[in-house]
């Protein structure tokens, strides 16, 4: 679920389930109500075809397309499973960028009515040798640079980070600097298990990721990553998020492992660093201090854009807690939902 | 006269209350009802067959006069009990849950 930047009452969502497939769902008043674009009872006969603003269809013209690899290490076909984050234009509310399971990048220009792949991503050399991580091959962050409109990053679970500029017909991998050892070259141009990366619009250059283990920094628009873990007791985690004004604070929340997905020592804490990595602070006042197990996805966390930054962020426990003062204490919002999946902050004028 | 039960969540989507009526010319099958009912619910393409191969989605089946029709033919004609309207065309989702 993401809202629009520039109309705050526009809002997509994309639901999935294994009884009716892929829906998505848009609001035009702030979340009051719903419908699904381009599932109008009669359509205008101008209009794109109805009932295709689900229809996440790879395109098979582009080349060279391939399979992908496997967790058993055959090739596999592309298939279509979910939409895994949907991310507004900067400047036209009827255009959406949608990540995609198995990875691929899907553009609408219509309010969601109909969706056309980039398939230069798929398409790109290494295509055949992306594999999926534990999730699945998904396709999970999208970074529009505001300075820069043919400029596009994203990451994909378990190939890597890429970079476009040229509007997504070409792309790079930008995983230079990355070390996993739990695949078989720990450098490797492709195959990292990137979990999030965040930029502030002051500085898109800049960009922090929470790969699998370690936090990483970008001073140079992905050519080269350098590790900003520090002092962090673990650094295994999901989300990361940049401070609305202030681009070198940074928001983790660390688990304790890959195997084990919840709090160190119980304790849920947010670590801070407000010097771009490195140095990390944890932040506890207002939220469980003692046998709290839950985890906290990768899409389940964000800031506002108040002068104060509220700092949200939703669990698999079915919390959601906010942070009225960048972090400095937190209070829990609602704390009996399903498992948060998605958690993003959009502000309306009184 | 074509009577169609959706799915509580496909009612929801499709902003219908109890249930649907449809107009279906010509013979009437799982595939002709299936099409009629998308023409009319747009906003229902892809969410009971797959958008690309036409195929039922697995966890829903169709059944009429207490009969279980998802493993058939889609272009076997249904009973004229269904196609006269006395029977509904039923879609089911799958129990979920324990």
């Amino acid at each position: 679920m993401k809202g629009s930047p520039v109309d705050p009452n526009r809002i997509y969502a994309s639901q999935t389930s294994a009884w009716f497939g892929q829906i998505i769902q848009r609001s035009d008043d702030g979340g009051k109500t719903w419908n699904t674009p381009g599932g109008e009872k009669m359509p205008d006969p101008s209009a794109p075809p109805a009932g295709i603003s689900n229809k996440f269809f790879y395109d098979t013209s582009a080349k060279p397309l391939t399979t992908h690899q496997w967790y058993d290490g055959t090739q596999h076909p592309w298939e279509f499973k979910r939409v895994w984050h949907l991310e507004p234009s900067l400047t036209d509310p009827d255009m959406v960028y949608a990540g995609v399971e198995d990875a691929a990048l899907f553009v609408t220009k219509n309010g969601g009515k109909s969706w056309q792949e980039l398939a230069g991503l798929r398409g790109h050399k290494t295509g055949s040798k992306w594999a999926p991580g534990a999730g699945g091959m998904c396709l999970h962050t999208i970074l529009l640079d505001p300075k820069n409109p043919k400029r596009i990053y994203i990451a994909i679970s378990a190939a890597g980070a890429f970079r476009t500029d040229d509007g997504g017909k070409t792309w790079q991998p930008i995983n230079q600097g990355l070390k996993s050892q739990y695949i078989p070259d720990p450098t490797a141009e492709i195959g990292h298990c990137v979990h999030r990366i965040a930029m502030h619009p002051a500085r898109p250059d800049v960009l922090y990721m929470q790969k699998h283990w370690d936090v990483m920094r970008s001073d140079n628009a992905g050519q080269l990553w350098n590790e900003v873990s520090g002092n962090l007791p673990t650094d295994f985690g999901f989300p990361i998020e940049v401070h609305a004004h202030e681009p070198q604070t940074v928001y983790i929340v660390p688990m304790k492992s890959d195997s084990e997905h919840y709090p160190l020592d119980g304790k849920l804490r947010v670590y801070r660093s407000r010097t771009a990595g490195n140095e990390w602070e944890p932040l506890t006042k207002g939220l469980p201090q003692r046998d709290c197990y839950v985890n906290i996805l990768r899409d389940a966390m964000a800031v506002d854009p108040l002068d104060s930054c509220g700092v949200y962020f939703g669990t698999t426990g079915g919390q959601v807690y906010g942070s009225r003062d960048s972090g400095d204490s937190w209070e829990t919002i609602v704390h009996d939902l399903p498992a948060v999946l998605s958690v993003e902050a959009q502000a309306f004028e009184k | 006269m074509i009577r169609v039960i959706l799915p509580s969540h496909l009612k929801i989507l499709a902003h219908v209350d109890g249930e649907v009526i449809l107009e279906v010319q010509g013979q009437i099958t799982q595939r002709s009802v299936l099409d009629a009912l998308e023409a009319r619910y747009p906003m229902l393409r892809g969410t009971i067959r797959d958008h690309v191969t036409q195929k039922r989605r697995p966890f829903l089946r169709f059944f009429v006069c207490k009969e279980d029709l998802s493993l058939g033919s889609p272009d076997l004609p249904l009973p004229d009990a269904v196609a006269s309207g006395q029977e509904p065309f039923l879609i089911v989702g799958s129990v979920a849950g324990g």
